[in-house]
């Protein structure tokens, strides 16, 4: 569905990426692990559109998205719940999930939709005319993925979302995106510093160090790699 | 003060400030998205008057032909001003940006200069415009209740557009976040030229309806209505649409009255509108409708 190769990137004289492939496939989970600085959030940001690759391609489903600026990568199918959330703290909730949906022209679908999202995410339908800013971290968290499920994105791709979180409700935010993995097919490029956590919902997981893949591999074989366990899962 | 000179003076008041209020949304709305102050937005003031003089002494179109046909050109110029002279500079530090602006307001101011020759020019208005109306023992000039229900139905107008359309709700979260709103599948080039058209429409009609309350145009006239503008702006809480509404109409309304009590002061009108923007940024640098908003990380 997503094929990346050899993609570099450089932000000034630093050299983020440099030469990643990787290949997500339609109703998987794909995890995107690694430390601090890896390189995993420069490799969504360049699939948006928001940073320029040096050199390399992307396609989705086919198509090059290179070039693109981020509402053309959203019309081809893609949304990003970027890290740190970041929702819309002067609209409202529903204001939030609306504007998720702004390439898309059915209303009558749109309302149906988001009263989809609020059965996924009751907390959000009990706060619907509040502003964003108001919500809790976690209530934030899960704004942020039902505002970019509401493009109907064939790729749904997650930057950290544990990511300042309590542990049961980052628990929580992957029980979804496995649930929505489950019921409706959709295909997930994650992000997450927690690999444990990560690798126990994935498919297959790629390990990103200095802006190189390091390893890959099916996620329950990652899980029990000697280098992994020591290295991001802290085991012995 | 007798009970008909105060309320012919909050007449005169409410719209002078609907003007400047007109002109401060503007600002407002480019501050509330790129963070600038577009200097040149107050040369969008002169522009639509000019353009209506024209359109009137040159082309021969009806008064409200030529006021739509200045409305347009303005817009024009606006979004080409954005395009031409902000768009590119806006991944660049705010300095940048607020150079251009300055440079922009003296190529505008210029040009207008060669262009439409320094010598000001007499603004005739529409017949209609200048009807005495006597509404009991208070008396008018019929454009000053046409000034304010102009500016009321454009701010109703603009208050819908921002809260209950698709593009003013982009504009809104554009205001917070134009990466995360270009995320949403916004079109955000697009969006910020919208806010462009609909602040340099508001600076057309701001500038028309300045030209027949105060009927002589220069090619410097936008200069203080922008000055005053802006300081509504920030009065208001700069980035806010309310707020500037609030601003401008507060600010025309002090003016008026300080001079209607204290006539004798009536020569120091500009100082005391630059005096309350000076008390504000010491007391209260959010104003009005501003509030600094506590963020959640």
């Amino acid at each position: 569905m997503l094929n990346i190769s050899n993609l570099h990137v450089s932000y000034g004289g630093i050299r983020a990426l440099q030469g990643i492939s990787l290949n997500v496939e339609e109703g998987k989970i794909i995890a995107l692990l690694g430390a601090n600085g890896a390189g995993k959030s420069t490799t969504l940001r360049t699939i948006m559109g928001i940073v320029k690759p040096d050199q390399g391609s992307i396609d989705f489903e086919g198509e090059s998205l290179l070039g693109l600026k981020s509402f053309q990568v959203v019309m081809k199918g893609i949304a990003l719940v970027p890290e740190g959330r970041r929702v819309f703290s002067n609209l409202t909730v529903k204001e939030n999930l609306s504007l998720g949906a702004y390439t898309r022209k059915d209303k009558e679908k749109i309302k149906a939709d988001i009263e989809e999202i609020y059965e996924l995410f009751p907390r959000l339908e009990e706060r619907h005319t509040q502003s964003a800013g108001t919500l809790s971290g976690g209530e934030q968290q899960m704004l942020a993925l039902g505002r970019a499920l509401m493009s109907k994105p064939r790729l749904l791709m997650i930057d950290e979302p544990s990511l300042g979180l309590a542990p049961v409700l980052s628990q929580d935010v992957l029980s979804k995106l496995v649930e929505l993995n489950q019921k409706r097919n959709q295909t997930v490029l994650l992000i997450e510093q927690n690999a444990r956590a990560a690798l126990s919902i994935a498919d297959y997981a790629y390990i990103l160090e200095t802006g190189q893949i390091k390893l890959e591999g099916p996620a329950s074989e990652l899980a029990t790699n000697d280098d992994v366990r020591k290295t991001y899962l802290g085991i012995h | 003060m007798t009970f008909d000179s105060f309320f012919q003076n909050l007449a005169n008041g409410i719209s002078l400030g609907s003007l400047y209020a007109l002109i401060a949304i503007g600002y407002t709305m480019v501050y509330g998205i790129l963070r600038l102050i577009n200097f040149a937005h107050g040369d969008l003031v002169m522009l639509g008057s000019y353009f209506a003089f024209y359109g009137v002494s040159m082309f021969f179109l009806p008064w409200w032909a030529a006021f739509i046909f200045a409305v347009g050109v303005t817009a024009g110029v606006g979004v080409v001003m954005e395009k031409v002279a902000y768009r590119p500079l806006r991944e660049f530090p705010r300095i940048n940006l607020f150079t251009a602006a300055v440079a922009v307001s003296f190529l505008l101011e210029n040009l207008a200069i060669v262009i439409f020759g320094g010598r000001p020019k007499a603004f005739s208005r529409p017949p209609f415009m200048d009807k005495m109306l006597n509404i009991g023992s208070i008396t008018f000039v019929s454009y000053t209740p046409i000034i304010i229900a102009v500016s009321l139905v454009l701010f109703v107008g603009l208050i819908l557009i921002i809260n209950h359309t698709k593009a003013g709700t982009a504009m809104r979260a554009l205001s917070k976040d134009i990466e995360t709103t270009g995320l949403m599948g916004v079109n955000t080039n697009k969006t910020i030229m919208f806010a462009f058209l609909l602040g340099s429409c508001l600076a057309a009609v701001g500038g028309i309806l300045w030209a027949i309350k105060f009927p002589q145009i220069n090619p410097l006239m936008g200069v203080m209505p922008g000055l005053k503008a802006f300081v509504a702006a920030v009065l208001g809480g700069i980035g806010n649409v309310g707020g500037a509404m609030i601003g401008g109409l507060l600010l025309g309304i002090v003016e008026i009255m300080l001079v209607a009590f204290f006539p004798s002061l009536s020569g120091y009108r500009d100082a005391f509108s630059f005096a309350i923007l000076i008390l504000l940024l010491l007391f209260r640098p959010t104003g009005i409708m501003g509030e600094v908003q506590p963020e959640k990380v």
